[in-house]
């Protein structure tokens, strides 16, 4: 076991990638020398050199439309956008070429690319440096979508996502990446298979589900809750598309109650989609409507506002005694 | 702007090595040395190539495709520069390059499908060397230069190239890919053909200076070279690629072309563009000055241009039949594809689809 924080496990999955095979590169803004704003990438290019760690110039569309023509070539390109609201200009060639060449193709094609992007508030950042674009990719199809919450999903996460056939969208939650934790870097034994969902907490009376930054938010709440005598159970969904609808389900079935929580704006938000196929399947287990907790229908407020726009433990809670109202 | 001179001038720094009139010319830093049989088989491309555009037309009148985009007028363009590239080399095409496709030994009727609509893209690009139709406009040249960066790691002797237009040379990642080739001296040729139009927007709208001479802020060659001249596309493709594959980093050839037909097969020039544009292009035809070099040399007789005729009768007769006999595809297709590995939600999704459709069989 290795103490290492999320950050670091995100660099050592990297790191094992590249030992592994000599076809994954890392490129973006920043990645070599300084080692990513975040440090992400710290060291690799000194260690893999300047053909598998890539310094592009600053142009986002340009990243991930040469690492589609890497991985046409045979190369497995890990591109780092450097914040969630950068992801933009690159978004053409995501939606339109990424996730769509293989079925362009009749299967020929197949492109084994990573789009990382650090997301999410809580930063005291300026505009675009918060963002949670996560319902974007997730509505396109062709594209995995995965978030990780803790250092050793970290580690497992991107190792996996490196390997898949199909191109990730890889969510990394920026305010996260200093929390620390142990992590087993000597065995994969332990690793969980990248779409599915995981319960972080088992919990009777309620169930709270959320990825990415938001799990540990969930976590704070609900060790909270038991204070009030209330057993809430939390699942870190982990893959966003596909989902995994099993373990959810199973949750909701046996709490009858959930509260969905994340980042991004509620209005036509990923919790829509959770809480619709929720009602669809699991209609006759619930005691009260899905409720979810998350982002207001503006853009990201100034960082002096975001404590009020982000969805905290009390906010949660204030949901918790709403579904327990009916 | 409609003057129907416009691009009639050949402006002085254009590389031409055959005139419209079929007359052999030097260039100081091009030539070109073609055996009577090479002539004689890129007339035949040429002349393919236009039927088989020519075919797929028709059969867009009659309702066989959604839609057709002619290359009528681009064939030398597509021609010399597809005729340069080896084997190993690579090509990205945009949605025009049936002429290109051709010199890859991409089979007509694999070009129609998605025109047909049974599917996005008939062709393994793997297999020819020959990527996908993209038709977001610029998106493929940063695919091209990726893919030119990977041979470039690979260490092997090939390159990429290219195709954009003129109106592509507004797009950003036309722009980023230029970018990024100059600075990795990526193996790769950008190979634009300027017909003038975009749509029904002329090269005016897109650039105040020669697209060519844009390569120049970027920090590598551009040359302009005459788009309806067989041999000097030929030339100066080949001296690009050779360029490129040692070493030498990134060139911009913009072939001077005409769009004789419309845009797409939904398009109607005569809202945008005068008679007499056409009209003085027509006389600069990629085909006719071969056909006249040929005949003025005595490297070719009546029974040749007539083979070649006959040959293209029995292609446009055979891609029409080919064409209409495609079949529908199954509904089921839809599901397939959209992943390479497993997905729940879609195998979710075609199991209730498969079963919905099931309950109209009972």
């Amino acid at each position: 076991m290795t103490i290492l924080t999320l950050s670091k496990a995100l660099n050592e999955g990297m790191r094992k990638a590249m030992e592994a095979d000599p076809k994954v590169l890392i490129m973006g803004e920043d990645v070599g020398k300084l080692g990513g704003v975040f440090r992400v990438t710290d060291g690799l290019q000194k260690d893999f050199g300047e053909d598998r760690v890539i310094d592009t110039p600053l142009a986002e569309s340009g990243i991930v439309g040469t690492a589609i023509g890497l991985a046409l070539r045979g190369y497995r390109p890990v591109c780092e956008i450097q914040f969630d609201g950068f992801v933009f200009p690159a978004a053409d060639q995501i939606i339109s070429q990424l996730a769509k060449m293989h079925m362009r193709s009749l299967g020929a094609i197949k492109l084994p690319v990573v789009v990382r992007i650090p997301c999410g508030g809580g930063i005291g950042a300026v505009e675009h440096h918060s963002e949670s674009p996560e319902a974007y990719f997730t509505h396109t199809a062709g594209l995995r979508v995965v978030a990780c919450s803790n250092p050793a999903d970290a580690y497992s996460m991107i190792q996996q996502a490196i390997q898949s056939d199909d191109p990730v969208i890889f969510f990394e939650p920026k305010r996260r990446y200093w929390e620390k934790a142990d992590v087993d870097t000597s065995s994969t034994d332990w690793w969980t298979p990248l779409h599915e969902a995981r319960v972080v907490r088992p919990g009777a009376d309620a169930t709270l589900v959320a990825y990415g930054p938001m799990v540990k938010t969930c976590l704070e709440a609900a060790t909270a809750a038991e204070e009030d005598g209330r057993s809430l159970e939390v699942v870190d969904l982990r893959s966003l598309n596909p989902l995994d609808t099993g373990r959810l389900f199973d949750s909701v079935r046996r709490t009858g109650r959930v509260v969905i929580v994340h980042e991004a704006p509620v209005f036509g938000g990923y919790g829509a989609e959770l809480a619709a196929r929720i009602t669809e399947n699991c209609f006759y287990h619930l005691e009260s409507p899905v409720l979810r907790v998350g982002g207001f229908s503006t853009p990201y407020p100034p960082s002096k506002l975001e404590e009020h726009y982000l969805p905290d433990l009390d906010r949660i809670l204030d949901a918790v005694d709403r579904t327990f109202a009916y | 702007m409609t003057d129907a001179s416009r691009g009639a001038d050949a402006p002085p720094e254009l590389v031409q090595l055959l005139t419209p009139e079929g007359e052999r010319v030097e260039h100081p830093d091009y030539d070109i040395d073609l055996t009577p049989e090479e002539v004689r088989s890129l007339y035949r491309d040429l002349v393919l190539v236009r039927r088989v555009d020519l075919e797929a037309v028709a059969l867009q009148r009659h309702g066989e495709l959604g839609i057709w985009a002619s290359l009528l007028g681009q064939e030398a363009a597509q021609i010399g520069s597809g005729r340069a590239l080896t084997d190993a080399d690579m090509a990205f095409p945009t949605y025009r390059e049936h002429g290109v496709a051709w010199c890859r030994g991409v089979d007509p009727v694999k070009l129609l499908g998605l025109f047909r609509g049974v599917n996005h893209g008939g062709w393994d690009p793997a297999e020819h060397n020959f990527h996908l139709y993209t038709i977001v406009i610029g998106s493929q040249n940063l695919h091209a230069v990726g893919y030119a960066m990977g041979i470039q790691r690979d260490g092997t002797n090939s390159a990429a190239i290219v195709y954009f237009g003129d109106g592509a040379s507004s797009q950003g990642d036309v722009n980023e890919s230029f970018v990024w080739a100059s600075v990795f001296n990526a193996p790769i040729v950008f190979f634009c053909q300027n017909n003038q139009w975009a749509i029904s927007e002329p090269i005016e709208k897109q650039s105040r200076i020669p697209l060519y001479r844009r390569a120049a802020g970027f920090g590598f060659p551009g040359i302009r070279v005459d788009g309806n001249d067989v041999f000097a596309c030929l030339a100066v493709t080949r001296k690009a690629l050779e360029d490129a594959r040692s070493g030498q980093g990134p060139t911009l050839i913009e072939a001077f072309t005409y769009r004789m037909g419309a845009h797409t097969t939904t398009d109607d020039p005569t809202r945008y563009r005068v008679a007499s544009e056409l009209e003085a292009w027509k006389l600069k035809d990629p085909i006719e000055r071969v056909k006249s070099y040929l005949f003025k040399n005595e490297l070719a007789d009546q029974a040749f241009f007539d083979s070649i005729d006959a040959e293209a009768e029995d292609l446009g007769a055979d891609l029409r039949k080919r064409c209409t006999e495609m079949p529908d595809p199954d509904p089921m297709e839809i599901f397939e594809h959209v992943y390479a590995l497993p997905h729940s939600l879609i195998e979710e999704e075609r199991k209730a689809f498969a079963a919905y459709l099931e309950g109209f069989q009972s």
